[in-house]
């Protein structure tokens, strides 16, 4: 007798070629293809079944943009009318002029609105087929970056430092006094009333980074801010 | 004079000890070291990112650019750093034996790189190249349909063998080197190189010892990769 259905348990961790299910009843999305009979997984990453839909939800790797995403980048280059940011994946974020927070005159010298190496928070609008990239800075919290620094984080470790319902990162936020930004691509923003303040929170979500494997990692994040402090 | 007794006592058709580690560059997006006996491969891949100069890109799909390198002290006399003859022909076939696997078609316009180094040689480098590579691509979500897996066999004296050392390679009477690369579902040859004599009959029988040698190798990457994520996830 054949075998019909998932072969693999929901939620374990599946490699590239691994066949997940056989049969016609589960049909294949995201990190995953049909191949004849059976659904075969393409990414390293976790399985996910919802209903009849089977996918692979990516765990390591650059980053992947996503419509929606809030991202810091810098400023690399700029045209006639947009720039071009860097979101620390194969291809620049366009950010055209129309889709700028401040108001830009006709003819105007785009250096004076962004200028190369300013850093911006803006959020994905649009990917096109072949992989342009639309951005936007309008919107609430959106906006040019003054003040305050940069640092980068492994992309696959962003939900991390976030936490549950943001309770990482707001901890980390009410520890150090600092206003935090973090964005999907793995750049986070973080500004606070001095240098001291910034470094603390450096880092805190350096070590969130590094021992993201650990179990009860809030609680320790909280005893490491408090002893700082 | 036959070939009765491997020099170092293993059966005609066992490999040497493997060892599998994923997740071993932090700086790159995906690495992974494969051992094989006494040889080391390591190999770390960048991207897909952006790819100058401008007229290498190509609009329909990302491209693979494989670097193989071995290390000036990998082998027994110092070996000259740099490209060589060499190891520009093996960087190709490498890159050959991958590209079937990978869907890059998401990536236009942009590249993967992989960069592989022999840390320590003892005969059949660029199969364990070729393994660590393929988790490598693996770690670094790149979308793949199968993982590859590669494995030397040859003829030593009148015997067929699988995974051939350094001694086994320079034996007095002759020796038959054929590196193969396999996927690991549909068992399609990726890579079949040739040096020296064969007949068609031990041909054939060094591409199934092969093929069983390939299997055991996927399953033991595929479980390499679970592993690295595991250390990540605190399960």
């Amino acid at each position: 007798m054949i075998k019909v259905g998932i072969l693999i348990k929901e939620k374990s961790i599946v490699v590239p070629g691994d066949i997940i299910a056989e049969g016609m009843d589960y049909l294949p999305s995201l990190g995953c293809f049909r191949e004849g009979k059976h659904v075969v997984s393409e990414r390293l990453g976790l399985l996910n079944v919802d209903n009849r839909f089977i996918k692979v939800i990516p765990l390591t790797g650059s980053y992947v943009p996503k419509v929606g995403d809030t991202v810091i980048g810098e400023v690399k280059d700029m045209s006639f009318g947009a720039w071009f940011i860097d979101i620390g994946c194969a291809y620049d974020g366009t950010l055209m002029v129309r889709d700028a927070t401040e108001f830009v005159e006709k003819d105007a010298d785009l250096a004076q609105v962004y200028n190369f190496g300013d850093f911006v928070v803006a959020k994905i609008v649009k990917i096109t087929r072949h992989s342009s990239i639309h951005i936007t800075t309008k919107g609430p919290g959106l906006r040019k970056i003054q003040g305050g620094k940069v640092i980068s984080v492994t992309p696959s470790k962003v939900p991390r430092v976030i936490g549950k319902q943001g309770s990482m990162v707001s901890m980390i936020k009410d520890g150090t006094n600092c206003t935090i930004v973090v964005g999907q691509n793995g750049k986070i923003w973080i500004n606070g009333k001095n240098p001291d303040d910034e470094l603390l929170a450096t880092e805190a979500i350096l070590k969130v980074e590094n021992e993201s494997h650990i179990d009860g990692l809030t609680d320790k994040i909280k005893a490491f801010l408090e002893k700082k402090k | 004079m036959s070939y009765t007794k491997r020099f170092d006592n293993r059966k005609f058709d066992e490999m040497r000890k493997i060892e599998a580690k994923v997740d071993i560059i932090p700086r790159a997006d995906g690495s992974a070291m494969f051992k094989i006996g006494d040889t080391v491969a390591i190999a770390a891949v960048y991207g897909p990112r952006s790819l100058h100069p401008k007229f290498l890109q190509d609009p329909e799909k990302g491209i693979l650019r494989c670097n193989y390198t071995m290390m000036p002290f990998s082998v027994s006399e110092r070996i000259r750093p740099g490209p060589s003859r060499r190891s520009t022909e093996i960087s190709l076939v490498t890159s050959k034996s991958l590209l079937p696997v990978l869907d890059l078609t998401k990536f236009p316009n942009a590249v993967v790189d992989v960069f592989i180094q022999i840390i320590q040689a003892n005969a059949g480098t660029r199969c364990a190249g070729i393994c660590a590579a393929s988790m490598a691509l693996a770690h670094a979500g790149i979308p793949m349909k199968d993982m590859v897996a590669a494995v030397s066999v040859g003829k030593v004296g009148d015997k067929i063998v699988i995974d051939l050392n350094k001694e086994e390679e320079d034996y007095e009477d002759g020796a038959t080197d054929i590196p193969v690369a396999m996927t690991g579902r549909n068992h399609e040859i990726t890579l079949l190189q040739l040096d020296g004599e064969v007949t068609k009959e031990e041909l054939m029988k060094g591409l199934e010892m092969a093929r069983k040698g390939c299997l055991d190798i996927i399953e033991i990457q595929k479980k390499a990769l679970r592993e690295a994520i595991k250390e990540n996830q605190n399960e």
